[in-house]
This record gives C-alpha cells, sequence and structure tokens, in this order.
C-alpha cells in the first residue's frame, strides 16, 4: 500500500507548532524523597516534525509530555510553543488546551460515547460547532480515516486499531498544532501496528500537524519520524539526534532499504546502552 | 403469547435456566424423601417438606387476599427505602468524590455509621420514628444506602484519570466534566451498588418486619408472613414464604438490570 501525499510546499519554517524545550528539569516529590525524572533536558522541534522519543522504560519521557500537555508542572525550564511559553519561571505548569491533544497510552476514549460522539465531544464542549455540526463534522472525519461504518459504534466494539485511529481523529478534530502520542500502538500485533503506521503517515502528509510521539519500537520511531530522539535513562537528558532523512510519503517497502537498516543499527547502540545502564539501575534499586 | 413463548423456549439461556430449576426440584425431592426410602437421614439434614407439598402449600395461599398483601407491603417497604437511599446516596457519594472539603467533612462520621448493621438500628429506629411503617423504611433505607454510597464514590474516585485529561484538553468546563464524564462513567458503579443495595433491602426488610411483627396479617409483609407460619407450625408455608422472596428479589434485579441496560447502552456488550 503506497501512502498518499498531498504535497505541501510552505516550508517547515512558517508552519505552526514549534515546540522549544530549554533545560526543563522535573523532580517528583510526593514523599520528601526527590526523585529526578527530567534533568536539563532540552529539544527543538520545528513546526510541522514528526519528533519521536525513544527511551528505556521509565525514563521520564511521559513526563516531559505531561510538562507539555499541561498535566504536571516543570521544576525548571521552559516549554514554549511558536514562541509563547507555555510553561517556564512564574508557570509552572501550562494550561491544558486543545492546541496540544494528547493521545493515550491506553487509549482514552470515552466508553459511554460512540466513536462519532467521542470525536464530536471537543468542538462542541467549545462551542465552536452546534451539538448537531459537531456530529456531522465527526462523521466526516471518521469517514475520510476510513472508519465511516463505524459511526454508531461504542469503543469497546471495535478492535484496538480502529479505536486508535478514532482517537487520532478525536484530537484533529480541534486543529492541534502539535499531536502527543504516548506510546499509542504498544501493545499491538506487528501486522496492526503496520496499518496504523500508514495510516498515522497519511494523516500526517494531509495535516502537517506537529507530532510528539513516545515509542519504545525503533523501527516505529524511524519509518515515522523526521528526528529520533535517545534519551538517557532516569532522570531523561538528550543523549543524541538521529535524523532520519527518507523522503515521504514513506511506504512499508521503505523498511527493508539499505539506509533504514543503517539507521536501525546506529538508533540501536545509542539505546542499548541506555537500556543497560536502566536494568543495571533497577537492579541496583532492588538490591 | 405463543410466540413469546415459543421463543423463550429457544433461547438456550432460557433452557439451561429452566433445566436447572428441574434439576434442583428433584435433589430437593429426593432429600426429603431419603428418610423413608433409606431409613436414614441426610447428615445433619432434618424435617424437610417434599417439594409437593409446598407446592400445594403454595396453591393454598394463591388465592388469599392476605399473601399478596404480603407481597405488596414488602415491596413498598423495599422500594421506598431503595428509592430514597438512590436518590440521597447517589449525590451524597458523588459530592464525596469530587469535593475535598466535603469529604474531609462527612466522610469520617460515615465511615464510623457504615459498619453498624441495618438490624442493630431496629430497635433504635423502633423508638424514635412514630410508627412501626417508618422505622422499617428508615432501616431498609439504611441498608441500602451505605452500600450505593461506597460503590458511587469508589466509582466516580477510579475513573481513568485519561478521560478527565482528555476531556479537559478539548476544552471541558467543571460542568462538563461533571456531567458528561464522571457521571457516565459512575454509571456502571452506580448500577453495581444498586444491585447489591437492593439485595441488602431485602434482607433488612425481612428481618425487621419479622422483628416488628408489622402489626395485621396483610401489613406484615413477606418477613411477617414466614413469622407467622413459623408460629403457626406450618413447614410448608414458611418454604412457600422463602420461595416467593426468592423470586421478588430476583423481579427486582431483573429491573435494575433492565433499567442498567436502558442507561449504559455501551455495557450491552458485556
Amino acid at each position: 500500500m503506497k501512502v498518499k501525499s498531498m504535497a505541501k510546499n510552505t516550508s517547515k519554517a512558517e508552519k505552526k507548532g514549534a515546540l522549544s524545550i530549554k533545560n526543563v528539569t522535573k523532580i517528583y516529590d510526593p514523599t520528601g524523597v526527590n526523585v529526578m525524572a527530567v534533568d536539563d533536558c532540552s529539544m527543538e522541534i520545528a513546526g510541522g516534525e514528526v519528533c519521536m522519543i525513544v527511551g528505556p522504560s521509565g525514563c521520564g519521557k511521559t513526563t516531559l509530555l505531561n510538562g507539555i500537555a499541561g498535566f504536571h508542572s516543570i521544576t525548571e525550564g521552559s516549554i514554549h510553543l511558536d514562541g509563547e511559553l507555555l510553561c517556564g519561571p512564574g508557570k509552572p505548569k501550562a494550561d491544558q488546551s486543545a492546541e496540544r491533544m494528547v493521545v493515550f497510552q491506553h487509549g482514552a476514549l470515552f466508553p459511554w460515547k460512540t466513536l462519532q460522539e467521542n470525536v464530536a465531544y471537543g468542538p462542541s464542549v467549545q462551542k465552536a460547532l452546534s451539538p448537531a455540526q459537531a456530529l456531522d463534522k465527526a462523521g466526516q472525519m471518521l469517514a475520510e480515516a476510513g472508519l465511516g461504518n463505524f459511526l454508531k459504534k461504542y469503543p469497546g466494539e471495535v478492535s484496538s486499531g480502529m479505536a486508535r485511529r478514532a482517537e487520532i481523529v478525536r484530537a484533529l478534530i480541534n486543529n492541534p498544532k502539535v499531536l502527543l502520542l504516548d506510546e499509542p500502538y504498544r501493545a499491538m500485533d506487528a501486522l496492526t501496528k503496520q496499518i496504523m503506521h500508514e495510516s498515522l503517515l497519511e494523516t500526517y502528509d494531509r495535516t502537517g500537524v506537529t507530532i510528539f510521539f513516545i515509542t519504545h519500537d525503533l523501527e516505529e520511531a524511524i519509518f515515522l519520524g523526521d528526528k529520533v530522539h535517545i534519551v538517557t535513562t532516569r532522570p531523561c537528558q538528550l543523549k543524541k539526534t538521529v535524523e532520519v532523512k527518507i523522503p515521504r510519503p514513506r511506504s512499508y517497502e521503505t523498511q527493508s532499504s539499505e539506509k533504514f537498516r543503517k539507521l536501525l543499527a546506529e538508533v540501536n547502540d545509542a539505546v542499548h546502552e541506555e537500556a543497560v545502564k536502566a536494568f543495571k539501575a533497577g537492579e541496583r534499586e532492588l538490591a | 403469547m405463543t410466540n413469546f413463548l415459543q421463543k423463550l423456549f429457544k433461547n438456550t439461556t432460557t433452557r439451561r435456566g429452566i433445566g436447572a430449576v428441574i434439576i434442583f426440584v428433584i435433589i430437593w425431592h429426593i432429600g426429603s424423601q431419603l428418610d423413608e426410602w433409606t431409613g436414614y437421614d441426610l447428615l445433619g439434614i432434618g424435617l424437610v417438606p417434599p417439594p409437593a407439598h409446598v407446592f400445594t402449600a403454595f396453591l393454598e395461599v394463591i388465592p388469599l387476599h392476605g399473601y399478596w398483601m404480603s407481597w405488596v407491603a414488602s415491596f413498598s417497604r423495599v422500594i421506598t427505602g431503595f428509592l430514597v437511599a438512590m436518590l440521597i446516596g447517589i449525590p451524597f457519594g458523588l459530592l464525596l468524590a469530587v469535593n475535598r472539603y466535603f469529604r474531609g467533612v462527612f466522610f469520617p462520621p460515615f465511615e464510623i455509621l457504615r459498619p453498624i448493621p441495618p438490624l442493630a438500628w431496629v430497635p433504635a429506629s423502633l423508638i424514635f420514628w412514630p410508627t412501626n411503617e417508618m422505622s422499617i423504611a428508615f432501616v431498609t433505607f439504611l441498608g441500602a444506602f451505605f452500600t450505593i454510597v461506597i460503590n458511587v464514590l469508589g466509582g466516580a474516585r477510579s475513573i481513568d484519570i485519561s478521560y478527565l485529561r482528555a476531556a479537559q484538553s478539548m476544552g471541558a468546563s467543571q460542568f462538563d466534566l461533571f456531567w458528561k464524564i464522571v457521571l457516565p462513567g459512575t454509571l456502571p458503579s452506580i448500577f453495581t451498588g444498586a444491585a447489591v443495595g437492593m439485595g441488602i433491602t431485602w434482607e433488612v426488610v425481612l428481618a425487621a418486619e419479622m422483628i416488628s411483627g408489622g402489626g395485621t396479617q396483610g401489613g406484615g409483609g413477606l418477613g411477617f408472613f414466614i413469622w407467622n407460619s413459623y408460629m403457626g407450625g406450618s413447614l410448608e408455608q414458611i418454604v412457600v414464604g422463602m420461595i416467593s422472596i426468592g423470586i421478588a428479589g430476583y423481579l427486582s434485579s431483573s429491573a435494575i438490570r433492565k433499567i442498567g441496560f436502558h442507561f449504559m447502552p455501551w455495557r450491552r456488550l458485556f
């Protein structure tokens, strides 16, 4: 399956959704024991870029995402979106906003709403559209994502892959500047994952939204990303950035190319080192 | 009607259910005849009226006005106590869940009162409330109330935080969050609480009716019906009363399930 793209001539610099993460530190202090989850982490993410974050389990990637989304405060540093301060000195916690939509690790479609009602939720609570218009638009967007036959289904009635696609549509209907994805395809089998990747790439080619994507899956990271940021084990710091200069649109054949394999080896080396460190740290903690 | 019956019997679940009841009655019959057949009682079991006798006793009470009045009396007590418990318990539980200050003030006294079994309230409420009827209703209410509140509170507190975050990111106000997320998210627990609460309500009503005597023949309810049969020494009628309660409880919980399905169409999948 070739992924169709609608060519965009706009240069990356003009695009919205540039994230600038500067010297962000996050210290959790729930029981008086300071746990440093993120330590002096900086990244620049250009507007319209697909930025993949790869690192060992529990290294603080999600903490960083929570900071951007405004679910948690940050301790030091600052995060800007298109030059505007989200959080930083004097404002530890970003406001939650539809310009930064999160797709959650375990899926967060509301089980009591149909797919269509789920997608219509954003525009209708924002009062951007009347409830009927919101449902219409939701129906259209779901149909574009290939879910036209499942509008009236509840999330529990559809496969995890469909649910995940619907959840991405639910995020996109709000015209976000940034899509924050936290291991959205974690528990999926390889075949479903493949379909998900193609569907996400298709969505990306169509919308050009900035994507901040956390994953453990290195092939996924290279296949989807413009840049792969490898972060260290806790506390989370940027270790290495690998640029993926594989042209878009990409298809699954890309994954068997020489270039892809080389990048994979490069990322793997960097990640493996951190994984070993993380494992040893875990052993120390338990000992 | 025949159509309905045909459908009913084509349904495997129904057939299994009926089969199971028949097998149970056969075992019951064997148990009751064991002494006659073998000369030995089933260990630990004394007198068991055979199902046929109980059936005859059933036929005898069915035309009696008093028997049906007992149903009406017990049912109306259960429904009153249960509805009041839902009406007060659901908002109370939700408030405990969403408001820290409310929880701080009301949770400790609630937790002190909760472990007191409803039946322990019977003597006090008989003295406190002016009529027998009111004290039975009050005790019934208590039976369901604590269970409902605990379920609502637990359900509302265990709503996946991702739902709340997602809704807030999409711009939901506090009002939207409560009505569109917290309330539907708590509904399954509300109905679990209702089902369990309904069971406790029947237990409490029956016991309260036995203790209070319930007054007149008809107004005594099914609990008093059993007690009366015991006083009259009719073992068969005691069992009739027990089965009646079983049926009444079954009808009540089916009704709750039906209502639950109506309000939670997404739960029909399970």
